[in-house]
C-alpha cells in the first residue's frame, strides 16, 4: 500500500482568499447603497465599467505574463481594485475618466508589479490620483445630495445617466455642485458657524454635511463587518480616525475664520472612511505588522489632514495613502514583532543573529 | 486557581478527540513480526548486541549504548531476531533505517524483571542510570532522552517541574487516555522524578480545559499532595513545551536556551508513566499508547501498542478501508508527518495514526499568491512574521530570514491552518532552515579545515622556534662548561647546572598524591562540562539556529579536548 507524502499541518481552515475578496466585496454595500441613494445611479454605471475594465485588463496583462487565467480571476482581487475605485469616482463621470483610471490601476499599479500580492502602492489610489492630477475638472464635479436638489429636479435616470456618462450630455443645471470638504476649503475668511449657516450643505445636515455623512455611515458599517469577521485587524483604520479626529481637535481654533473644520465633520466626509476601512487594510500595500500597521495608519491621518487643511486638494485620503505606502517598507524594518525568548525586537536589516 | 498567561495567536481547529476516546485503552494481538528501529531517539548510534538466528525475550537489551547520550532498545516481546537491516522506518525524509526484525513466537515471555519498590532509597545517579538503561526518551514530540533532561548539571537546580498534559493536537487522546486510565503509574512516575530531582518547589501539571475527565482523575489521587493541577483555555499549540511554560508561568524561555535555563524541566504523561515502570516494575519500554483514528478507520480508540508493531496491524485491526483513505499521518493533523507506507512500525514518539477519509482532510488546493492579509501572523504563537518568512524564503535571502528569526519557529503550523491563499508555509520554512543549515555546515567546514590549517602552521613554528631555543641553551651550557674549566669557578659547571635541573623537576613531582587528586578533579569538572555541552549541542540540533549549533558544536568540540587533555595528563602522571 503506497500513500501520498503530504507536508503538515493537514487540513485547513476554511476561509480562501476568494471568499475574503467577496466578503470585501459585500461589505462595501452599505457605502454603495448609501452613495446611489444620495447621487442617483451614477456610482452604479461607474461600477460596471471599471469592473469590466479591471476584469478585461487584468485578463490581458495574465496572458501576456504567462500566467493562468481563470485561476487568478477567480481570486476576485481584481474585482475589489475595481469597486474601491468606482466608489471613489465622481458619479456621472465620463466613461473614459473610469476606463483610464481602471486601466492605470490594474496593468501599472498592479501587474507591472509582479500582479497580485505585489503591487507597492494600492492600485485603486493610483487610478485616482493618476485621473486626479490629469482630469481635475471632471474629477472635482460631484453631484449634488438628493436633499439639496432645486425645487423640481431630480437625479437623472437610468438612460438619461447612460447617455451623460457615454455621450457627454451636459447634465442639466443644479444637480453638480461642491463638497462638504469644498466649502471649507472654499470659505476661508468666514467662521464657521458662518458657514454651517450659510450653506444648505451643513444647515441642513444631520451631524456632518448633506449626504456625505450617511456615505461614510455606510462605509463606517461595512468596516465595522470587516472588523467582526477578523479580515482585518483595527490598528491601521482605527489609528487614521483617531489622529484625524485627534488633529482636528487640536486645530479646531474654536471655530475661527482660518479653523479647518470640526472633528465630526472631517471624519463624516469625504473618503475618510471608505479610505480608513477599505484602503488603508490593503494588506499588499500597507505595514506588516500590527505595530506597523498602527503608525501607517497614524501617519496618512496626519497627512490627510495636513492636506485637506494647508494642501491645495480638498480631499487627501488617495495622496496620504500613497505617501503611507512609500513609508511602508521602512515603518516594517522598525516594527517586527518581539518574538518568543528575544529580550527586544529586532530590525528587519539586522544582520546575523542577536545578544 | 493558579493564574494562567496566554500566548499569542493560535488557532482554533476542531477537536475530533471524542470518537477516540469512547472505549477505554485496548490491546492488540502480538503481531507476527515486530520490526525495531535502533535508532528512535535524538542522539548518536549504537551498536547492536544481537546476531541473526538468536533468540530474545521481551525487555530484552538489542542494542548498547556506546556514547552518554545513547539510548537501548528492547526487545517488545519474545521471539527469534529473523533480520537486522535497513528497513523503511517513520520518518518525515522518508528514509530507511538500520532495524531489528523479530518473529514473535507467541509466548510474550519477559526477561528477568527487578522492580525497586522503594525508590526512594536509590540515589539520583543510579535510577537515571535505570532510565537510560530503560530506552526512555521523551515520548511528546523530539524524543530526547529523558535522563539527559533530568541529570543534575553543575550551575542549575530545577525548582520547577511541568508535566505537559496538554495535548493541544486535534484527534490525539493517547496523554488523555492514559491519565484517565493509568492515573496511579503517572502520579508515582512523578513522585520518582521529583526524588530525582531532589523535591523541586513546585510541580504543576499544565491541562487543556478540553479534558475535564482526566483532571477530575488527576485530582482524585493529588488533593494531598502538592502537585498543582492548572487547566486552561484550549488553544492550539498550547502544547508546545515553550508555549506551556509561558501558560502556567508567564515566563520566556530564552532562543536558543532550554527550560532549565528558567530552573524548569518539562515532561510529558507518557514520559513519566514509563519511568514509573522502569524504575518500580523494571521494564524498559517496549510499549506505548498510540491513538488509531480517523473515518477511514471503522474503529477509533486507543491501544497500549508494542514498539516495533508495523502500521498495517494496527490498521488491519480498525476496520481500515484503504480506499476511503486520503492519507496517513504519524501524530496529528497539525504536525504530523504523513506515511507512504504502512510498512513501517510503532516507534516511542508514536502517539497517533490518523487515517482520514477524503472527506474529511481532502487534498489540498493549489496555493494561491499571498495577499499579505496578515492572518497568518495573527495566528503565529510566537509572534513572527510568517509572511515576511514566506517571502524571504521564496527570495532565498537567508540574512533576513535569520532577522526575522526564522529559527524560532516551532513548526506548528497554525500559519498554514490559516492561510486563505492555502500557501504551504510551513514546507518553505523546513527547506529554508536546512538550506541555511547547509549552508553553516559547509562554512564551518571551512573555517574547520582553515583553523586546522593556521593551527599547524601555528605548530611547526613553535617547534621550530623550541629547537632553536634548545640549541641556543645547550650552547650556552658548553660555553659556560668551557668558560668553567677555563676559570675553574664551583657551582657553575656543567654537571652542576644539570643537577639544578633535575632537582627543579623532582620539586614539582614533590606531591604526586596531591597532584592525582587535583587532575582527578579537573577531569571530573571537564567531563561534567562536556556533558553539558552535549546536551546542549542535542537540543540546538533539534530546534535552534545554526549558530546556535555552531557555538554548541564548537563548545563541545573543546570540552572534548580538554576531557582529554585531562586523562592524558592523568594517565602520565599515573604510569
Ligand atoms: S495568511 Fe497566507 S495570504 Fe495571508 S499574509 Fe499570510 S501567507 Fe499571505
Ligand atoms: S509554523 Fe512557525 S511561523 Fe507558522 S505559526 Fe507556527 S511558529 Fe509561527
Amino acid at each position: 500500500m503506497a500513500f501520498k507524502q503530504i507536508s503538515s499541518p493537514h487540513g485547513h481552515n476554511p476561509q480562501s482568499t476568494s471568499w475574503v475578496m467577496q466578503l470585501v466585496l459585500l461589505s462595501t454595500l452599505p457605502g454603495f447603497i448609501a452613495l446611489s441613494y444620495q447621487f442617483g445611479w451614477g456610482t452604479f454605471i461607474n461600477l460596471i465599467i471599471a469592473v469590466m475594465t479591471s476584469l478585461v485588463a487584468e485578463a490581458a496583462m495574465l496572458a501576456l505574463r504567462n500566467r493562468p487565467i481563470a485561476f487568478y480571476l477567480k481570486d476576485y482581487s481584481a474585482a475589489v481594485t475595481a469597486v474601491l475605485l468606482a466608489l471613489a469616482l465622481p458619479p456621472l463621470a465620463s466613461w473614459w475618466v473610469v476606463v483610464v483610471g481602471s486601466l492605470f490601476a490594474i496593468v501599472v499599479a498592479k501587474q507591472l508589479y509582479g500582479g497580485i500580492g505585489h503591487n507597492p502602492f494600492n492600485p485603486a489610489m493610483v487610478g485616482y490620483v493618476v485621473l486626479l492630477i490629469s482630469f481635475p475638472i471632471e474629477m472635482t464635479t460631484w453631484v449634488t445630495p438628493i436633499s439639496l436638489l432645486p425645487e423640481g429636479v431630480q437625479h437623472p435616470g437610468l438612460w438619461e445617466s447612460l447617455s451623460i456618462v457615454f455621450a457627454g450630455n451636459t447634465p442639466i443645471d443644479g444637480i453638480t455642485g461642491a463638497t462638504p470638504l469644498d466649502v471649507f476649503k472654499h470659505s476661508s475668511g468666514l467662521v464657521v458657524d458662518q458657514i454651517y449657516h450659510d450653506e444648505a450643505l451643513f444647515n441642513q445636515a444631520s451631524f456632518a454635511g448633506v449626504g456625505w455623512e450617511w456615505v461614510n455611515v455606510g462605509f463606517l458599517i461595512g468596516g465595522i463587518i470587516l472588523l467582526k469577521t477578523r479580515i482585518f485587524t483595527w490598528h491601521a483604520p482605527l489609528a487614521m480616525l483617531g489622529t484625524l479626529a485627534l488633529m482636528s481637535i487640536l486645530f479646531w481654533d474654536s471655530g475661527s475664520s482660518a479653523s479647518p473644520g470640526s472633528p465630526v465633520m472631517h471624519l463624516f466626509s469625504g473618503a475618510s472612511m471608505m479610505g480608513a476601512f477599505f484602503i488603508l487594510t490593503d494588506p499588499v500595500s500597507s505595514a506588516v505588522s500590527n505595530r506597523g500597521r498602527f503608525i501607517y495608519g497614524s501617519l496618512i491621518g496626519l497627512l490627510v489632514y495636513v492636506i485637506r487643511a494647508w494642501g491645495n486638494y480638498p480631499d487627501a485620503v488617495a495622496f496620504a495613502v500613497l505617501l503611507g505606502n512609500f513609508a511602508a517598507p521602512f515603518i516594517d524594518n522598525y516594527t517586527l514583532p518581539r518574538t518568543y525568548g528575544h529580550t527586544a525586537r529586532r530590525k528587519a536589516t539586522d544582520k546575523g543573529e542577536d545578544e | 486557581m493558579s493564574r494562567t498567561w496566554e500566548t499569542p495567536g493560535g488557532v482554533h481547529p476542531p477537536e475530533n478527540k471524542l470518537q477516540s476516546m469512547t472505549q477505554s485503552i485496548g490491546h492488540l494481538p502480538i503481531p507476527g513480526t515486530l520490526v525495531i528501529p535502533l535508532h528512535q531517539h535524538i542522539g548518536s548510534p549504537e551498536t547492536v548486541d544481537v546476531t541473526i538466528g538468536q533468540t530474545v525475550l521481551k525487555g530484552q537489551k538489542l542494542t548498547t549504548a556506546i556514547h552518554s547520550d545513547n539510548l537501548p532498545v528492547h526487545a517488545s516481546t519474545s521471539g527469534t531476531v529473523i533480520a537486522i537491516d535497513d528497513h523503511p522506518v517513520a520518518h518525515p525524509s522518508g528514509l530507511n533505517a538500520l532495524c531489528v526484525t523479530i518473529a514473535s513466537d507467541g509466548k510474550d515471555q519477559w526477561i528477568e524483571r527487578t522492580g525497586i519498590a522503594d525508590f526512594r532509597r536509590c540515589g539520583p545517579l543510579d535510577l537515571l542510570q535505570i532510565i537510560t538503561d530503560a530506552g526512555i526518551a521523551g515520548m511528546g514530540g523530539a524524543g530526547f532522552p529523558a535522563a539527559i533532561k533530568l541529570s543534575p548539571s553543575n550551575d542549575k537546580t530545577v525548582d520547577t517541574l511541568i508535566i505537559n498534559a496538554t495535548e493541544c493536537e486535534p484527534y490525539i487522546t493517547a496523554d488523555d487516555a492514559a491519565m484517565r486510565g493509568k492515573t496511579q503509574d503517572l502520579i508515582q512516575g512523578i513522585e520518582v522524578v521529583c526524588h530525582i530531582l531532589n523535591g523541586p518547589k513546585r510541580v504543576v501539571i499544565g491541562i487543556e480545559d478540553n479534558k475535564p475527565q482526566a483532571i477530575k482523575a488527576l485530582r482524585s489521587y493529588v488533593q494531598e499532595s502538592s502537585i498543582k493541577i492548572v487547566p486552561f483555555p484550549t488553544k492550539y499549540p498550547s502544547g508546545g513545551e515553550k508555549q506551556l511554560i509561558y501558560i502556567l508561568t508567564g515566563r520566556e524561555v530564552p532562543s536558543g536556551g532550554l527550560p532549565i535555563d528558567l530552573g524548569m524541566v518539562c515532561l510529558n504523561i507518557g514520559t513519566l508513566i514509563a519511568i514509573k515502570r522502569a524504575i518500580v516494575d523494571g521494564e524498559p519500554l517496549i510499549s506505548r499508547i498510540t491513538t488509531v483514528t480517523g473515518e477511514a478507520c471503522g474503529v477509533n480508540r486507543n491501544y497500549e501498542v508494542l514498539i516495533g508493531t508495523p502500521i498495517s496491524h494496527l490498521l488491519t485491526h480498525n476496520e481500515f478501508d484503504e480506499n476511503n483513505c486520503s492519507r496517513l499521518i504519524m501524530g496529528g493533523p497539525m504536525m504530523g508527518f504523513s506515511l507512504t507506507s504502512t510498512d513501517v512500525p510503532v516507534v516511542k514518539t508514536t502517539n497517533c495514526i490518523l487515517a482520514p477519509s477524503h472527506s474529511e482532510i481532502p487534498v489540498d488546493t493549489p496555493a494561491q499568491a499571498c495577499i499579505r492579509c496578515g492572518l497568518c501572523a495573527e495566528a503565529c504563537p510566537v509572534s513572527l512574521l510568517p509572511q515576511q518568512l514566506f517571502w524571504y524564503a521564496q527570495a532565498k535571502d537567508q540574512e533576513r530570514l535569520e532577522a526575522h528569526n526564522l529559527f524560532d519557529c516551532i513548526e506548528c503550523g497554525a500559519c498554514s491552518y490559516v492561510c486563505p491563499s492555502n500557501i504551504p508555509l510551513v514546507q518553505h520554512y523546513r527547506s529554508s532552515k536546512g538550506e541555511i543549515r547547509k549552508a553553516n555546515i559547509d562554512k564551518i567546514d571551512a573555517d574547520n579545515a582553515r583553523q586546522r590549517f593556521e593551527f599547524r602552521k601555528l605548530r611547526l613554528e613553535q617547534a621550530d622556534k623550541q629547537r632553536q631555543a634548545k640549541r641556543e641553551a645547550r650552547r650556552l651550557v658548553t660555553e659556560q662548561a668551557r668558560a668553567a674549566s677555563s676559570t675553574s669557578q664551583p657551582g657553575s659547571s656543567a654537571a652542576d647546572i644539570i643537577a639544578a635541573a633535575q632537582q627543579r623537576a623532582i620539586t614539582k613531582k614533590a606531591s604526586p598524591d596531591q597532584q592525582k587528586a587535583k587532575l582527578e578533579r579537573a577531569l571530573l569538572a571537564a567531563q561534567s562540562r562536556l556533558q553539558e555541552a552535549e546536551k546542549r549541542l542535542i537540543e540546538a540540533t533539534i530546534n535552534g539556529s545554526t549558530k546556535q549549533q555552531t557555538i554548541c558544536s564548537a563548545s563541545v568540540e573543546s570540552a572534548r579536548q580538554k576531557v582529554d587533555q585531562a586523562q592524558h595528563r592523568l594517565r602520565e602522571l599515573t604510569d
